[in-house]
């Protein structure tokens, strides 16, 4: 295999704590020496100049709706692990809501597979239960076996005591972390929007914020008592995260991930019922958002995720209350971390990469990821925390435009996204 | 981008001048006595809910300027073989001027408005807003008031589920009026407060009519009261309006209720008859806004 040698940008590795200018070298798929400037032991068939960018271990997305098997007029892993490698992502965890759901060691397997083009390493999360119905288990060592990194229902919360409570402990056996989509849908009815001043005035029915921490509770609850680790998926209100650090002071193994969309944005962005901002969790209060920012401040918050979330025009362009839930997101959410966090000064670029990386990394497990260490995986994000853009939706490699971000100026932006030693995307 | 064509979504856009022109047209028009200014103008009423009130009163509005209107029930038509809004739109443009619409979709209107080039009317989407019905509100009331600067009105009911409270609070608002909201928790949330300058919220009825100019009755939609935890009994004991409740707003409040009303519930029969009734006389004026409305957007010359 090829040699590539990145010569002279900031190398940022939080899981080591190593953040210097240097030289690195990649060298049949593992990364083979961190040197000084000029310094590297062995020569490298191809040299990337990149001085005054980031080196950084590849971006890893934990909350991906890849579409396929069987929604592929949405999106399929070639179209979505294209977008996530402009985005600098060099892997993406998979959510099992396909058609049908990924459910079964089978269909685990199937989206690993070679002939589905991927650009970007594919980590499936499978469903915790079967059909994400919420009633019977499914096969957690074979998901595993097969290549499942978590498990989750997502799109549905686990509502029954009973069986979240046997998913964690099988979870925890099986050696998977179980992600919730945390949310009471007894209370948030499957409605449209953020329950507030907003939809009163629009005249649409809300979820409440209760709908999302009182789940988080409870999961939170039963994980204290049956142990395994949990982890909470985009997580929209404070009082959502005080939870999780109530759990944390007790000791519960749980970790939380956010999405740009939530801590860029509020609810207010519905008032002209555009349906590109209608997701779920929908978008929140100003204050839930202003408590999301401290959650990344503090390290509350362990993950930035995309909840990449591709539907067609014919899918969006309806009635507020009919549109169907999500946005796209991989192919700005660094842009969005490093222009909301970075620039802003909340958060420095270690921290930023931490978000997107390290902690990822090890929220699914992956071992030799999510680190530039000799000898580990070479996945990495090559990008400049300066540049301006704007992104324009129309060049996006999704097959969907359903995305509040087109048109909007950032500040950063993902230039090399290197996956296992080889270049998955390039601007350089 | 080419400009779009006027349509009335709702009252938010509207400034106060605006509306009083709209009002003003109103007093000029006379369903009794057609002027054909829309003559050989073709207006659509598609309506996705029931309703006998609104179209016909809207249907009577239009013919009386002239114009020709084709009736289009979501239950009889493409839509109900899964076309979607746009389509339905996109088809109806091909062969109409305007379109008056109504919606059980919060919103609807604005979404016909962005995909279409020609005037939309909203004759009442989900709960969001009911500007025809607030408009007339406003006549009815400047007929027997010389104006709504610093009258306190009271609306009392469900306020959540009611388009017709917002698009009246709105209207009120930027006339000058106080509006006060009166209803139990989980049919007035908090956030109400936050609709329109000048909104304000009294739980109790008989504090909220106290002085009160007008006092506007909205129907207790008990197909909605089941799945909320209201004793209707309860219900009716705090928030029907009856004689002696009357009593405690000014001698000359009118009362209104924008239907269908139903008696022994929201109100008695007593108050329902009274002298100070206007409920048919918001009847009449309706015919009168909707024909102003339509001449408004549609250019008729006056």
């Amino acid at each position: 295999m090829s040699s590539i040698l990145l010569e002279g940008g900031r190398v940022i590795d939080p899981a080591t704590g190593f953040d210097a200018v240097a030289d690195v070298l990649l060298r049949d798929g593992r990364v083979a020496e961190i040197a000084e400037a000029g310094k590297a032991r062995s020569a490298a068939d191809e040299t990337l100049k990149v001085k005054g960018l980031i080196v950084a271990p590849g971006f890893i997305d934990l909350h991906v709706h890849l579409r396929e098997p069987g929604q592929t007029h949405k999106e399929n892993i070639a179209s979505g692990t294209a977008a996530a490698a402009a985005g600098g992502f060099t892997s993406v965890c998979a959510m099992p809501n396909t058609r049908p759901i990924n459910d079964s060691p089978a269909v685990t397997r199937w989206m690993q597979d070679e002939d589905r083009g991927a650009v970007v390493n594919v980590f499936p999360i499978a469903a915790a239960t079967l059909g994400s119905l919420g009633e019977k288990l499914s096969d957690y060592r074979g998901l595993k076996k097969a290549g499942a990194v978590g498990l989750s229902d997502d799109g549905k919360p686990i509502l029954d005591d009973r069986v979240m409570r046997e998913a964690l402990a099988l979870a925890a056996k099986a050696g998977l972390v179980l992600i919730q989509h945390a949310e009471d849908t007894r209370l948030s009815q499957g409605n449209p929007m953020n329950e507030g001043v907003t939809s009163f005035k629009l005249g649409l029915r809300g979820q409440p914020a209760a709908s999302e921490w009182q789940m988080v509770e409870r999961d939170i609850r039963l994980a204290s008592q049956e142990g395994g680790r949990l982890h909470v998926a985009h997580v929209s209100t404070g009082r959502s995260l005080d939870m999780v650090r109530l759990g944390r002071a007790s000791q519960v193994q749980v970790t939380a991930e956010v999405t740009p969309h939530h801590f860029l944005f509020t609810d207010e962005n519905c008032s002209t019922y555009d349906t590109r901002y209608k997701m779920n969790p929908p978008l929140r209060s100003a204050a839930d958002r202003e408590a999301l920012l401290a959650g990344l401040i503090d390290g509350t918050i362990d993950a930035i995720a995309s909840d990449h979330a591709p539907h067609s025009l014919f899918e969006k362009e309806v009635e507020f209350d009919k549109a169907a839930f999500g946005i796209t997101g991989l192919e700005i959410a660094l842009a969005a971390a490093l222009t909301a966090l970075y620039k802003s000064g909340k958060l420095s670029l270690p921290r930023v990469v931490a978000l997107l990386s390290t902690n990822p990394a090890r929220i699914v497990g992956l071992g030799g990821r999510g680190t530039l260490a000799e000898g580990s995986v070479a996945d990495v994000t090559i990008f400049d925390p300066k540049k301006r853009w704007t992104y324009d939706v129309r060049k996006t490699r999704s097959r969907s435009r359903n995305c509040p971000y087109d048109g909007m100026q950032f500040c950063g932006k993902a230039l090399a996204t290197i996956v296992g030693g080889r270049i998955a995307c390039s601007e350089l | 981008m080419k400009a779009k064509p006027r349509s009335l979504l709702g009252i938010e856009p509207l400034d106060s001048r605006q509306i009083l022109e709209i009002l003003a047209l109103a007093k000029r028009m006379n369903p009794a006595r057609p002027r054909l200014t829309l003559r050989g103008r073709r207006i659509a009423l598609l309506f996705y809910e029931n309703s006998t009130r609104t179209r016909t009163s809207f249907e009577i509005a239009a013919k009386s300027l002239g114009a020709s209107t084709v009736v289009i029930h979501a239950t009889t038509a493409s839509i109900e073989k899964g076309e979607s809004l746009k389509d339905t739109g996109q088809t109806l443009q091909s062969i109409v001027d305007a379109i008056v619409m109504r919606h059980p979709s919060s919103g609807a209107p604005l979404l016909l408005s962005r995909l279409l080039d020609i005037p939309i009317i909203n004759a009442g989407d989900g709960m969001h807003a009911h500007p025809s019905q607030a408009l007339l509100d406003a006549f009815t009331i400047l007929h027997h008031k010389k104006s709504l600067k610093g009258l306190k009105i009271v609306t009392i009911g469900d306020i959540f589920h009611s388009r017709v409270a917002r698009s009246d609070a709105h209207v009120f608002s930027k006339l000058g009026a106080r509006v006060v909201f009166c209803g139990p928790d989980v049919l007035l949330p908090e956030t109400a407060c936050a609709l329109a300058p000048g909104v304000e919220i009294v739980r109790e009825m008989d504090e909220a009519i106290r002085g009160a100019d007008v006092v506007m009755m909205l129907r207790v939609q008990q197909e909605r009261l089941s799945g909320m935890q209201i004793n209707v009994d309860e219900y009716v004991r705090r928030y029907q309006l009856t004689p002696a409740r009357l009593k405690l707003a000014k001698k000359d409040a009118l009362v209104m209720h924008p239907g269908p009303m139903i008696r022994g519930m929201e109100m008695t029969d007593e108050v329902a008859d009274c002298k100070q009734s206007v409920v048919l006389e918001q009847v009449l004026n309706g015919v009168k806004v909707r024909m102003a409305i339509l001449a408004t957007l549609l250019g008729a010359k006056r």
